[in-house]
């Protein structure tokens, strides 16, 4: 880790300045995080008398419940939906906003304020516009032949909890790859258009291998956002439903803790997410510190 | 621009065109519902254009609430997502720099214990290990209390890592300088560091601010009392009435009130929120 060449000499100073950071880490980060630990090895009876411990059977449990086989596999489809579509859709408005001179700044004004709904706004917007018997969306849909039902059809709600993340994520991404673009030097392009490179060949061969640090950049944290901080998104639409079908993991850990309250299966469920955000962290944090060193 | 392509610029003005359609239509949806009297929702399609009920709907929702899900006026709620969102933006500020500080311009045992301690929870949302955190404030007894709302969030490595970086930039001559002066630590902090980092802060706090503002499980899980609902939780209470269709005039009319704020800050500030973005995350 870095370090200051100069540094204060004083013993005590450190310790007061850490000090609040440290117990609010200590006591609603790390201590709930043990607990959840500890919780994920032991088992209650039906009426909460009797815990015992059972090692690993919360987990091997886990991983043979078909409920939560399937809550993964739906978190992937989702999170990999999620994050294809706002990085995708972030880079092509980052593209059109650097080709404009006089009208970028309009533009990104414009295209940037999502960023500011709260993912549950985000979720009640699209459920309004999706609403089966009132909807805007599905009335088109059915003048073109197709029933649009969220409330039964597993497909669709997955289109309409992706559709309502992506929205609310794009101009996040979108303003990094602008940052991105604008850190390339134009100098690059302007001698590879001398030499006869169209656009799309520029694109591919200059521009995106430039911007690669950016796109792992949102990879990752965008990733995060799909497992993790979509939850009111979910909440506020699908709960979950139907059949299951958008029931993504961290969705699950509450399910399964507040409402089913199997505090043991839930708690190794958040023991997997947080080995999982860890993992995130540890990938993010060596690009980070390759960035600040060069 | 390197060359003059008249058809790609074009394309381009469509593609940024289409993507403004995509942002803004799910909120004008909304915007017009909430313009509307209860009787433009009983078939489909929802109107498009802006109804005769603006004014009531809104003045109805500052008056008295939505008194039939129990949602209190909507001044209280806002009021109180006000609170919070200062509190923890403020507060996340205030534990955040001092800890950068000693990380940075000490030496000291277990200081990497400390990193690793606070670096840890850096991605570590409160929704992985929320049914513990919910025992933990409830065993203090902060439910249904603004500490409640807020405490809990402050402690985030962002805002740690965002000053550390920070502070590694700084040039150590001014610090050697400032002792050669004879400023203590403190002294160095309060009059040098502090001023430096004007900037950082503010635009760090325009980001905690909205974060704050968004939150919603948290403060729908250990608020019962609807003196402290906040308003992006509200509507989630406003929509799930037992037996009955949601008012959906007032529910948007919520929701258009739940966005404004935060969208204001990021429009307003938009540079500083950019640059609070892009330099949080880097």
């Amino acid at each position: 880790m870095q370090t200051k060449r100069a540094i204060f000499a004083s013993r005590v100073l450190p310790y007061w300045l850490l000090a609040p950071q440290l117990a609010v880490t200590l006591v609603f980060f790390l201590w709930p995080a043990a607990q959840a630990v500890r919780q994920s090895f032991l088992r209650e009876d039906a009426f909460g008398l009797k815990t015992s411990f059972v090692w690993l059977e919360n987990y091997t449990r886990l991983f043979h419940d078909p409920n939560y086989l399937n809550s993964l596999k739906v978190t992937v489809v989702f999170a990999a939906s999620v994050t294809l579509l706002s990085v995708a859709l972030g880079l092509l408005f980052a593209l059109a906003v650097d080709r404009m001179i006089a009208s970028s700044r309009l533009y990104t004004t414009l295209l940037v304020w999502p960023y500011a709904v709260a993912p549950a706004v985000a979720g009640v917007l699209w459920w309004f516009m999706f609403n089966p018997t009132l909807g805007v969306i599905p009335y088109v849909l059915e003048g073109l032949g197709y029933d649009w039902n969220h409330l039964l059809s597993p497909t669709d709600a997955m289109i309409l909890v992706v559709a309502a993340s992506t929205w609310k994520q794009i101009s996040y991404n979108f303003l990094f790859f602008v940052a991105g673009l604008q850190a390339i030097p134009r100098a690059l392009g302007e001698a590879a258009a001398i030499d006869g490179a169209g656009p799309v060949k520029r694109f591919f061969s200059i521009t995106f291998p430039l911007l690669s640090p950016t796109t792992f950049f949102l990879m990752v944290v965008n990733t995060v956002y799909a497992m993790f901080d979509t939850f009111p998104v979910i909440h506020a639409t699908t709960e979950g439903n139907p059949a299951q079908s958008t029931n993504i993991l961290v969705y699950k850990v509450y399910v399964d803790g507040f409402l089913g309250l199997n505090l043991g299966s839930s708690a190794a469920q958040s023991v997997v997410l947080m080995a999982i955000v860890i993992a995130l962290t540890v990938i993010q944090f060596r690009y980070i510190e390759r960035r600040v060193e060069y | 621009m390197v060359e003059n392509r008249p058809l790609l610029t074009l394309a381009a003005h469509l593609v940024l065109i289409g993507g403004l359609v995509l942002v803004v239509f799910p909120v004008w949806l909304a915007f017009v519902a909430s313009t509307h009297g209860p009787a433009a929702f009983m078939a489909a399609p929802v109107p498009l254009l802006p109804g005769p009920d603006l004014v009531k709907n809104y003045g109805a929702l500052i008056a008295s609430g939505v008194s039939t899900s129990g949602a209190p006026p909507i001044g209280l709620m806002l009021w109180n997502s006000l609170a919070m969102a200062l509190m923890i933006s403020i507060g996340k500020i205030a534990i955040s720099v001092p800890s950068a500080f000693a990380i940075v311009y000490f030496r000291f045992p277990f200081r990497m214990l400390a990193f690793w301690a606070i670096f840890i929870t850096l991605m570590l949302p409160v929704e992985v290990r929320i049914v513990p955190t919910f025992k933990v404030v409830a065993d203090l007894g902060m439910l249904n209390s603004y500490a409640g709302l807020a405490v809990p969030l402050i402690a985030s490595a962002t805002a740690t890592f965002l000053f550390r970086q920070f502070f590694l930039t700084v040039p150590d001559e001014l610090m050697e300088a400032a002792r050669v002066d004879g400023a203590g630590p403190m002294k160095f902090f309060r009059d040098i560091l502090l001023p430096l980092s004007r900037t950082n802060i503010a635009a760090l706090f325009v980001i905690l601010f909205i974060y704050g503002w968004n939150q919603y499980i948290w403060p729908l899980l250990i608020t019962t009392d609807p003196g402290y609902y906040t308003i992006v939780m509200g509507i989630k209470r406003m929509v799930d009435v037992a037996d009955a269709r949601p008012q959906w005039h007032l529910v948007m009319a919520t929701a258009i009130l739940a966005m404004l704020p935060p969208v204001v800050v990021v429009v307003a500030m938009q540079r500083l929120f950019v640059r609070g973005l892009v330099e949080t995350e880097k």
